[in-house]
């Protein structure tokens, strides 16, 4: 069977839930092999294999670290030209996509972004994306070099499926344009113990109607175990990070479960977060966009709402 | 220093936006189209170096059909140089691999082959795929330093600083580099009434592929290297239940999440 290459997200060894999405969708179309680049594979390996990796190839050396995406589009590059892949699988985030891009570039190989579906096609591997903010739904297929996918998160279950996972070390020597762009200090935020905003299955999003209060909206995200999210009023107003924005400039979010609070769902908005399967809204102003999307919308005012529904969430958890 | 800063003409958000049924492109004869408003943060921070620097010329280039010339317009209003539009039947269709050769080759002829800053959105607003920037630092040799919500441009060098997940970084990189902005770093100027009268005598040099180069085999819909298979407008959401506070608006959300399963 053809082997398919993942590009392993990580930091530091340490696995972000994309990866083993992307092993269990490589798997549709043949034969998963990582491409660990960086330290820490002796901690990912069993996860590797766990979710069907045969091989884990690692690139582990000074020159990767601190360089961006340009080494690791390289290090891909030599893969894809050594293997001859069916395909090349990373994640749909900033840095996956500018490693993708790259790629294509120098293999010649077309490139779908943004995927929210990959499966084997009568003509190859096929796509589906999801654009317009949501009011569209593409298929799409490669026609040139080695298929390059960017999967968004979210796109589906996990299974495990053991495989060997068998490392081989691979020396892929970086050019010096590779190495023009680096990291001169990075400051690392402190971790809120959330789950990460992208990889929740719950996102609960404040915006502008919490005047800057994002004590009901924490708390109520904690008492379902939700990541916390933000729209762009809310982070121009300083009154959350905008790490945490969603939409079209921030965050792409499509978990199980999406609750705007105070956000009044402007289309920007609303290209972060309409793939999310369901979706709910507590908004004082029953004309306010948002509904139009809703499975289940409480207009009213979230200060007694939110609230409400903590104590009422606890109380059925016991 | 010269700076040239691309710019996309897009279908407006506002719009129904929607695809040819001919040949699954998007439609931009249907709908109003303008600057791509990410590229306006591009547009407003090459301006402000400039200013800084108190010389230099930014030239804003955009690929795109001939009603792109509003987008060049628009960034010759906020107060860029001059223009350059690359506009070719051929380019039609075209993905971003061949979006990215056409503005590498125009980039190159503007600057003779010696560009010192070449600028661009964080992503188009219709595509919004955010993966030209790279591409086109691919093709013309380039480093890349991308997502810059700050930036400082030294002497021979560029530092920026991004927003990342899990940590702010700054990243560094020499000159000649590619650059490409968040709608963090600035707040895009309105053009001013002397700015919209100044355009009109701006020059806006006009491209074809020939110009370029380029032969019209290497672009547009039949070489890309992708394919749209099917396109399908998604049913609008069923809108669900929506209910008024009466004092149990909470209970009745919580009620709503057990039913789903999500407690
Ligand atoms: C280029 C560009 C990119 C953008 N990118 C993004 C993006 O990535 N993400 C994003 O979110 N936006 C983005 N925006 C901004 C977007 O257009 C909206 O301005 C923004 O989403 C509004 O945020 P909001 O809904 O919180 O605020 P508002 O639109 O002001 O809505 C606030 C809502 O809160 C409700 N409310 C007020 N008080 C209460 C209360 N006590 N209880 C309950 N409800 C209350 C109000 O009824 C109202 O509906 C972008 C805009 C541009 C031009
Ligand atoms: C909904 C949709 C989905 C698509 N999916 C794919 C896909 O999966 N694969 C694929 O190869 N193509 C795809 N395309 C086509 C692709 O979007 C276009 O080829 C486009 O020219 C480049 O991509 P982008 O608009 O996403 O640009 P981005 O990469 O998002 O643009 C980033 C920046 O590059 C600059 N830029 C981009 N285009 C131009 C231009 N024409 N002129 C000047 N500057 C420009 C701007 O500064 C812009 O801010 C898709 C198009 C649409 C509308």
């Amino acid at each position: 069977m053809a082997e398919v290459l993942v590009l392993v997200d990580h930091a530091d060894g340490r696995l972000r839930k994309a990866t083993a999405e992307l092993l269990t969708i490589a798997r549709r179309l043949g034969e998963p092999s990582a491409v660990h680049v960086g330290p820490g594979v002796e901690k990912a390996q069993v996860t590797l294999a766990k979710y069907g990796a045969h091989k884990v190839y690692v690139v582990d050396d000074a020159d990767t670290a601190g360089y961006l995406v340009a080494p690791q589009a390289e290090i891909l590059a030599a893969l894809v030209e050594k293997l001859a892949p069916a395909a090349v699988l990373v994640p749909s985030n900033a840095a996956g996509k500018e490693i993708a891009a790259r790629l294509s570039i120098k293999t010649g190989s077309g490139l779908i972004t943004d995927a929210v579906d990959v499966r084997a096609g009568d003509n190859g591997i096929e796509t589906t994306q999801s654009v317009f903010a949501g009011s569209y739904s593409v298929t799409s297929t490669v026609t040139a070099g080695t298929p390059i996918v960017a999967v968004k998160p979210n796109s589906a279950p996990i299974e495990a499926s053991p495989a060997a996972g068998v490392i081989e070390t691979v020396a892929v020597p970086m050019s010096d344009a590779a190495k023009a762009a680096r990291v001169t200090d990075s400051r690392p935020k402190q971790a809120t113990g959330r789950p990460e905003l992208t990889e929740a299955a719950i996102v609960v999003s404040g915006g502008r109607g919490t005047g800057g209060d994002f004590g009901p909206v924490e708390a109520f995200a904690d008492s379902l175990g939700a990541a916390v999210g933000a729209s762009r009023a809310a982070v121009d107003a300083g009154w959350y990070p905008h790490s945490s924005q969603v939409g079209q400039t921030g965050k792409q979010v499509s978990p199980q479960l999406y609750v705007a609070v105070g956000i009044s769902g402007a289309i920007q908005h609303r290209a972060g977060m309409q793939t999310s399967k369901t979706i709910v809204a507590v908004n004082k102003d029953e004309e306010a966009p948002i509904f139009e999307l809703v499975d289940f919308g409480v207009v009213g005012d979230l200060f007694s709402v939110l609230p409400q529904a903590t104590e009422d969430v606890k109380k059925r958890k016991g | 220093m010269n700076i040239v800063v691309c710019v996309k003409y897009v279908p407006d958000a506002q719009s129904d936006r929607s695809f040819r049924d001919s040949d699954r492109t998007v439609d931009r004869d249907g709908v109003d189209g303008l600057l791509s408003e990410l590229d306006e943060y591009a547009v407003e921070e090459a301006l402000k170096i400039v200013e800084a620097a108190g010389e230099g010329e930014v030239t804003v280039l955009t690929v795109g059909p001939a009603a792109a010339a509003n987008a060049i317009k628009k960034a010759l209003q906020m107060g860029a140089d001059k223009g350059v539009h690359v506009e070719d039947e051929a380019i039609h269709g075209s993905d971003a691999a061949a979006t990215s050769l056409v503005l590498a080759e125009a980039v190159r002829k503007a600057t003779s082959g010696t560009p010192e800053l070449v600028m661009t959105g964080m992503s188009s607003t219709d595509g919004v795929m955010g993966v030209v920037p790279a591409m086109l630092a691919e093709r013309l040799g380039l480093p890349q330093v991308t997502y810059a919500s700050e930036l400082t441009v030294g002497e021979g060098t560029v530092t920026i600083r991004r927003d990342g997940d899990t940590a702010s970084e700054t990243i560094e990189a020499s000159l000649p580099a590619l650059v490409s902005v968040t709608d963090q770093i600035n707040e895009p100027r309105y053009p001013s009434f002397k700015g919209i009268m100044a355009a009109k005598k701006k020059p806006v040099e006009q491209w074809a592929l020939a110009d370029l180069g380029i032969d019209s085999s290497q672009v547009g819909l039949r070489a890309a290297w992708t394919s749209v298979v099917s396109v399908t407008k998604r049913p609008p959401r069923a809108q669900g239940q929506i209910v008024a506070d009466e004092g149990d608006g909470g209970s009745r959300l919580a009620e709503f999440l057990a039913g789903q399963k999500f407690i």
